[in-house]
């Protein structure tokens, strides 16, 4: 069957079971590997991606359910890394292994979409469905309030 | 130089720049590209004094980066390290990761060891293309070497203010010898601008931007995905199976069966049914529909309640005397008091974020591996010998590790993927799940302690008893039920104790799982009970913990192993009088880290504050974590400071984000850390039932100071693990009145 979507920006005709999830078309059949399994449970947030702007576990998220909708992954986040949380990550030296970032960025990315200037606990709240093994979340808290413009 | 690259350096030496991206950073090419270290060098092609560095007449210089990328930074600072000694400016310095090879030196990327084993020696290679770039220059000028300098990636002769870029003269460069290691000289440290900087981060913008190449992320063209049905039980094996419904996915080509290892385990994959498909989800669904009854095996009586009983019964009952000072024995009966206690800590798994994976292309002669892995000469070995192959045959690329603790130093999944690619006749690449990470790990062993003091009728400490069991990590390559010395120089040999009777002892434990070592491996619960039982010492004396850890480390002086009551003491392999034990060195971070968290004025405060020091991997950490309570009794963790002694340091911002990152990672298995055994499987599954700290669970804040010393570079990776269990069940004690002796917290108490 094909699913026809729209991802960062291009159209895409899929070839594969509707059921299939999002985060497996994505990484297989695009080859858009910046988005990453870490769980398939919607318990880690590595596979976080912007399904019409809203947050969405792409292991989870079977790819019939992003049918005429838009994605956007870490790839389409911003033309050339120049996202102010991008920037900010790199700023501050967020990444350690680096393997949960992308999926920490577009959740903060998110946030930031629908709350400019967000309070500590809706930081908190934003990601607590991220984890980072490595234990960067002091620096992603304070590289969410820079890209944001907070002290 | 053009302004562009003006730019970029300087951003390269303020720090962290964004601007770094520019020209030549963070390729994974191969090391043996055309025109790369390590090629055959041919006449024209430039300066190659060594594997590690070439210097192209255009004058790009390219520097290969030997050890594993797991988010500690080598790949920042090692390619720095050599670039600085060698004065090249890293604008046009190409970074190349290296093939398993061992022309390399040691590539094990774990044991915190890259920056402590390598630092000379890096240097070496750095210092000797300076050297033969200079002598060049030299011999077209007609001056004396010593009147030139290297830097900026070219020679200068001051005194006529001339120049000659590094590509300039990379040809007649490699027309000079290369000087032998004695004759190299390294630059005065004073002169090395990457000693102590914050370097920017090489792969930042790729991770950012989902460009960076992880393991998961290769692709070869005609690529097959296995999935693999494993024995729950460690030596189990397949007694019997249909493939049917499996094969019935779409998109599964074949259901394989890979060998039943034998014991001794070792790096051998464990055997089970690989479903191979076109893509990872085809893979996924045809293994769940895989139908396998599974013979258990020795270990299939494993249960980890009954196992923590054994293994206290063997702490009570003695063990083989590993540390002996004294006469415990007699002065324990003449004790006025005793005081004992006896410790848990459970097995815990690696999980590093990017579960274990690899590609693997082979045929009949040869095999060509891309594997995130900690140590690809190991892979090497591993996957030659399961396919029958000379080393010479088997090629390892190294990618980007997502997270490894020790995990990726194993390669038992990169052999799973050789023999399938070869099974298969295309490329394959294995994908372990979280559920496969979680259940088929090479878990941090179980482990218990009994600590027993003796105090006089002063109340002053006369005798030290410590008995510790744990499943050794030897068991796995030979079956050993007792420790070796390495893991007992891991807080038990190696603890400065200034008591008169001490004796420690290893009692037996047998493994019924893989053992494996995971991030400061023994120190962990060696330390977990060593800097508990301290605590409750102190408050059996009624002194003050930070008063009584000076006066147990006693005054500032170095530790011979006949102090400590050692006939030897492995010291991270490396010799004592250069890593001395150094007393002056644990009381200097502890009276710094309880002056930076206000220790002496915390009665004052509404939150509780515990403190624990402790030398692992040579470098000297203490650690002071505050927690407090909510109104609705649930207790979290405030604040930490975390202060470190790591000798000399060339990258002070990885080394700071390695600390912070201990910190977390060290609370997340003290408060929730557990994995148990049924019959031998393993319970939890996923991070739904194998809990890390999150987000909203961490600290407010991290405070890292490291403190300056000339001291020879120790380990950073591991070091700052260890304090913090027994930092944070220290301070749950002051605010709770609750001692914790079993990991995790959560065990115990509402977290
Ligand atoms: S992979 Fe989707 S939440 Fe973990
Ligand atoms: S940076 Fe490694 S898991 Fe987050």
């Amino acid at each position: 069957m094909t699913v026809r979507l729209r991802v960062n920006g291009i159209d895409r005709e899929l070839d594969v079971d509707p059921e299939t999830p999002l985060l497996w078309a994505l990484r297989d059949a695009l080859g858009l590997t910046g988005t990453k399994y870490g769980c398939g449970e919607a318990l880690c947030g590595a596979c976080t991606v912007h399904l019409d702007g809203e947050v969405v576990r792409s292991c989870v998220t079977p790819v019939r359910r992003a049918a005429g909708k838009q994605v956007t992954t870490i790839e389409g986040l911003s033309p050339d890394g120049s996202h102010p949380l991008q920037r900010a990550w790199v700023e501050l030296g967020v990444p350690q292994c680096g393997f949960c970032q992308a999926g920490q960025i577009m959740s903060a990315a998110a946030l930031l979409a629908k709350k400019p200037k967000p309070t500590d606990a809706e930081i908190d709240r934003s990601l607590s469905g991220n984890l980072c093994r490595c234990g960067t979340y002091l620096r992603i808290r304070a590289a969410v309030k820079k890209a944001a413009g907070e002290p | 130089m053009s302004e562009s690259l003006r730019v970029v350096r300087r951003s390269f030496l303020v720090g962290l720049g964004i601007a770094v991206g520019g020209l030549a950073l963070g390729s994974f090419a191969r090391a043996e590209e055309p025109g790369g270290p390590g090629a055959k060098g041919t006449a024209g092609d430039g300066l190659r004094p060594n594997v590690f560095v070439h210097v192209a007449p255009d004058g790009l210089v390219t520097i290969v980066c030997a050890r594993s990328e797991m988010g500690q930074g080598v790949r920042s600072t090692l390619p720095a390290l050599i670039a600085d000694e060698l004065g090249a400016d890293m604008a046009r310095v190409k970074i190349v990761q290296a093939d398993g090879d061992k022309a390399y030196g040691d590539q094990n990327t774990d044991g915190s060891r890259s920056v402590r084993m390598d630092f000379a020696r890096l240097r070496r290679t750095g210092a000797a293309a300076r050297m033969m770039l200079v002598t060049a220059a030299a011999r077209r000028w007609k001056v004396p070497a010593a009147t030139l300098t290297a830097r900026d990636h070219a020679v200068f002769h001051d005194a006529t203010k001339r120049s000659l870029g590094f590509g300039e003269l990379a040809n007649d460069a490699a027309k000079v010898p290369v000087p032998a290691k004695e004759a190299i000289t390294l630059r005065p440290l004073s002169e090395l601008k990457t000693v102590g900087r914050e370097l920017p981060l090489v792969d930042g913008a790729d991770i950012v931007t989902g460009r960076a190449a992880f393991g998961a992320d290769v692709r070869l063209p005609g690529m097959l995905t296995a999935v693999i049905a494993r024995p729950p039980v460690v030596g189990g094996k397949v007694a019997r199976h249909d493939p049917s419904k499996a094969l019935a996915v779409k998109g599964v080509k074949r259901v394989v069966a890979l060998p039943a290892p034998k014991p001794p385990f070792a790096f051998q994959p464990v055997g089970g049914l690989a479903v191979v498909a076109e893509d990872t989800w085809s893979a996924m669904r045809g293994r769940k529909l895989l139908e396998i009854a599974w013979e258990g095996g020795d270990n299939a009586g494993y249960d980890s309640p009954s196992y923590r009983a054994k293994l206290e019964a063997a702490v009570r009952a003695g063990g083989r005397v590993v540390r002996d000072l004294g006469d415990v024995d007699e002065a324990l009966a003449g004790a006025k008091r005793t005081v004992e206690a006896v410790y848990h800590a459970p097995n815990l798994v690696h999980a590093p974020m990017e579960p274990p994976v690899a590609v693997a292309k082979a045929d009949a002669r040869s095999c060509e591996v891309w594997a995130s892995t900690q140590n690809p000469q190991s892979a090497r070995a591993a996957v030659a010998k399961a396919l029958g192959l000379d080393e010479g045959a088997v090629t390892v690329h190294v990618t980007l590790l997502g997270g490894g603790f020790g995990r990726k130093s194993k390669p038992d999944y990169v052999v799973e993927a050789a023999l399938l690619a070869r099974e298969m006749g295309a490329p394959v690449r294995v994908q372990w799940t979280r559920e496969d990470d979680i259940r088929h790990d090479y878990y941090h062993s179980v482990s218990a302690q009994r600590l027993v003091a003796g105090l006089d009728g002063a109340g002053k400490i006369v005798a030290w008893q410590h008995r510790t069991a744990f499943p050794p990590i030897a068991s796995i390559f030979d079956g050993a039920t007792y420790a070796a010395p390495g893991q007992l120089a891991q807080g038990v040999l190696d603890v400065p104790l200034s008591i008169p009777n001490v004796r420690a002892e290893n009692c037996e434990a047998r493994a019924h799982t893989r053992i494996g070592w995971l991030r400061s491996v023994a120190n962990i619960y060696h330390a977990f009970a060593v800097q508990s039982f301290l605590d409750e010492l102190a408050h059996a004396r009624r002194m003050d913990p930070a008063d009584h850890l000076l006066e147990v480390f006693g005054p500032p002086r170095t530790w011979s192993p006949a102090d400590l009551g050692v006939a030897e003491l492995p010291n991270y392999g490396q010799p004592l009088d250069e890593y001395p034990i150094d007393t002056a060195r644990h009381r200097r971070v502890l009276e710094r880290v309880t002056s930076l968290s206000g220790w002496r004025g915390r009665a004052a405060a509404k939150r509780a504050l515990g403190l624990a020091v402790h030398r692992s991997f040579l470098a000297y950490v203490a650690v002071v974590v505050a927690v407090v309570k909510d109104a609705a009794g649930k207790i979290r963790v405030d604040e930490a400071w975390i202060v470190a002694d790591c000798g000399l340091v060339v990258n002070l911002e990885r080394v700071r984000s390695q600390l912070e990152g201990a910190v977390v990672f060290g609370l997340s298995h003290a408060l929730y850390g557990e994995i148990t055994m049924k019959g031998g499987a393993t319970e939890q599954s996923n991070f739904r039932d194998f809990r890390l700290m999150r987000l909203h669970e961490a600290p407010r804040r991290i405070h890292v100071e490291v403190v300056e010393s000339d001291a020879p570079p120790s380990g950073v990776g591991e070091p700052g693990v260890p304090p913090v269990a027994p930092a944070l069940t220290n301070a749950l004690f002051a605010l709770t009145g609750t001692r914790v002796r079993e990991l995790p917290v959560v065990r115990t108490l509402a977290v």
